[in-house]
């Protein structure tokens, strides 16, 4: 009976491993194929059957790939584009969350409700006027045009509303009744308490900022102003059938998120799964 | 004002609260609720060019729903969701069961799974575009076989649908692992003396559990596939013959809208999209009542 039990178990723990190890596989495998493929010489990339590692360490590859994108400023233009949006979703969010979460005022609901059909509204519809907008103030190719859908983050106005609910009111009506007005309350006790949440929207922020395709496509059309996402999409279009360049370009316009991902795993994947997860 | 007065702390906290709300609410306005309200007029309009349009009743919708193109893209993107959310979500609740249980390096497994998350799609699809290379490509070559993943209009959509849950499945696993670890181990104890197996373990405590969870995950996946773009974007180009056959809904808004200009007939075309989007998210909230436990 017991050994049968025991058997059962590390069968269990065998079929486990087996499954986490083959998805892992499957997950690393694309990674591993673009890192290959990148050092690759284009008639070796078409060998078949294929090559598994390079013959030799081709760097020529990420030269093309430079020669062909700026990458020094597609690298700066995601940076400052993301930089500005995480720093306007927390400065905004966490005002308009603590006054939602903490205080009463008129109207609050039907203010919140605005918040609420942003959040339920898919970026597309709102993509032509935005575009428009920003045409007619003459800022299409600039930094304030990438910036521009995340000057204010529905989302994290909500997600930090939350957090702010979960704090006891005892805090804050303390330090009101010492003498602190509500932003002094806000600034100086509240907002250092919503560390991990404040963590959590900065890599969310960041993450889809980094990611996003369509604005930065239609409202930048000046390959130096254009991000690593959109840069890249137009690569594809030069170097239809040369999969080391492309493989190259793609591992450049990834990397700066891996490698932060790789340093800062756990609140990686604990921010974004947090928020999305509520 | 028959209202009754607010003292001057309540009248000091009003005007805080106004003060503190007022940038968000402002920016939600110029941002979000005019442009919701100028979209759904200009799918009334013509665009003249330059930001002009012209009032023109119902006739994009009429040309759109007369359109095959159209309707190919709805169906598209129908088809996506059907290839992507059933499976990615299982797989997700699959790997999420076995980083529950006690595995070494769960830490190392759970950041290899989310790490597409991380990529741009724009650099994923490109991977994949590579590997789904008709000629070249390294899958073709493992199965042995001879498909033009990408160009052929059978399987096209099954490529992205492919790519798509690579990237997401990572993601929903992380999602529903919270859930698993919110269940009280002394459920399966209890449950464990009654001498049930394993499955019905899973059928009777995990899954109830683990429902709410499912659901949410479920809602975000259903609208994150309907209105799948960047992977299309990347792994069809203009010439690809199986263009018409894997666009998906807001593929073709931006090619209506941006490559061809047409903004009238594009503001319709994603209103249609949100409508669509609306409708199945109203189907889960009544569906969810039949399945969905949220207290045992």
């Amino acid at each position: 009976m017991k050994d049968s039990l025991h058997r059962s178990y590390m069968m269990t723990k065998f079929v486990t491993y087996f499954f986490l190890i083959l998805g892992s596989i499957i997950m690393i495998f694309p990674f591993l194929w673009m890192i290959f493929t990148s050092f690759k010489t284009v008639p070796e990339s078409m060998q078949i059957p294929a090559t598994i590692l390079p013959a030799q360490i081709m760097w020529d590859n990420f030269r093309d790939a430079m020669d062909s994108l700026p990458f020094d400023r597609l690298y700066l233009n995601t940076a400052l584009m993301v930089f500005f949006r995480v720093i306007c979703a927390i400065f905004f969010s966490s005002m308009a969350g603590y006054a939602f979460a903490k205080l009463k005022f008129r109207f609050k609901n039907l203010l919140f409700g605005i918040v609420l059909v942003q959040m339920s509204l898919p970026s597309q519809i709102f993509i032509i006027p935005q575009y428009q907008m920003v045409a007619k103030m003459g800022m299409a190719n600039t930094i304030f045009a990438l910036v521009f859908p995340g000057l204010v983050s529905a989302f994290g106005v909500f997600f930090l509303r939350q957090t702010y609910l979960s704090i006891p009111d005892e805090v804050g009506e303390a330090a009101y009744l010492d003498g602190c007005n509500q932003w002094v309350t806000f600034y100086k006790i509240m907002f250092p308490l919503t560390g991990t949440s404040v963590a959590a929207l900065t890599i969310f922020t960041a993450v889809f900022a980094y990611g996003d395709l369509m604005w930065p496509l239609v409202v930048n059309s000046d390959l130096k102003m254009m991000t690593l996402s959109s840069g890249l999409s137009t690569l594809k279009g030069q170097f239809t059938t040369n999969f080391p360049v492309l493989m190259s370009g793609s591992l450049l316009a990834m990397l700066p998120m891996v490698v932060l991902y790789l340093i800062f795993q756990r609140q990686f994947v604990e921010g974004i799964a947090g928020t999305g997860g509520k | 004002m028959n209202k009754p007065k607010l003292s001057v702390a309540e009248r000091r906290e009003e005007n805080w609260g106004w003060i503190m709300v007022a940038p968000t609410i402002i920016g939600l306005c110029i941002l979000n609720l005019w442009p919701f309200v100028q979209t759904i007029y200009a799918s009334f309009c013509e665009h003249l060019g330059f930001g002009h349009y012209q009032f023109i009743g119902i006739q994009n919708y009429i040309d759109m729903f007369g359109n095959r193109e159209f309707w190919k893209a709805t169906w598209n993107t129908v088809w996506f969701c059907i290839l992507t959310v059933p499976v990615g979500i299982i797989l997700a609740l699959f790997i999420a069961i076995m980083l529950n249980a006690k595995v070494k390096f769960k830490g190392g497994f759970r950041t290899i799974f989310f790490l597409p998350l991380v990529c741009a799609p724009a650099a994923v699809a490109m991977v994949w575009r590579w590997i789904f290379n008709g000629e070249y490509g390294i899958l073709n070559q493992l199965l042995g076989a001879n498909i033009q993943w990408i160009t052929n209009s059978k399987t096209a959509v099954l490529a992205i649908a492919i790519v798509s849950v690579w990237s997401s499945v990572g993601y929903d696993a992380v999602l529903l692992l919270a859930g698993l670890q919110n269940i009280p181990k002394t459920l399966y104890e209890a449950n464990s003396i009654d001498g049930a197996g394993k499955v019905r373990q899973f059928f009777t405590i995990t899954l109830p559990m683990v429902s709410p969870t499912l659901f949410s995950v479920l809602i975000m996946r259903l609208m994150a596939s309907l209105k799948v773009y960047d992977l299309i974007y990347m792994m069809a180009d203009e010439t690809n013959p199986a263009l018409t056959d894997m666009q998906s809904l807001m593929y073709l808004f931006y090619r209506s809208s941006f490559v061809a200009g047409d903004r009238g007939y594009g503001s319709a075309i994603v209103v249609w999209t949100v409508f669509v989007i609306l409708l199945v998210t109203l189907i889960q909230f009544w569906g969810q009542k039949k399945w969905v436990t949220y207290d045992i």
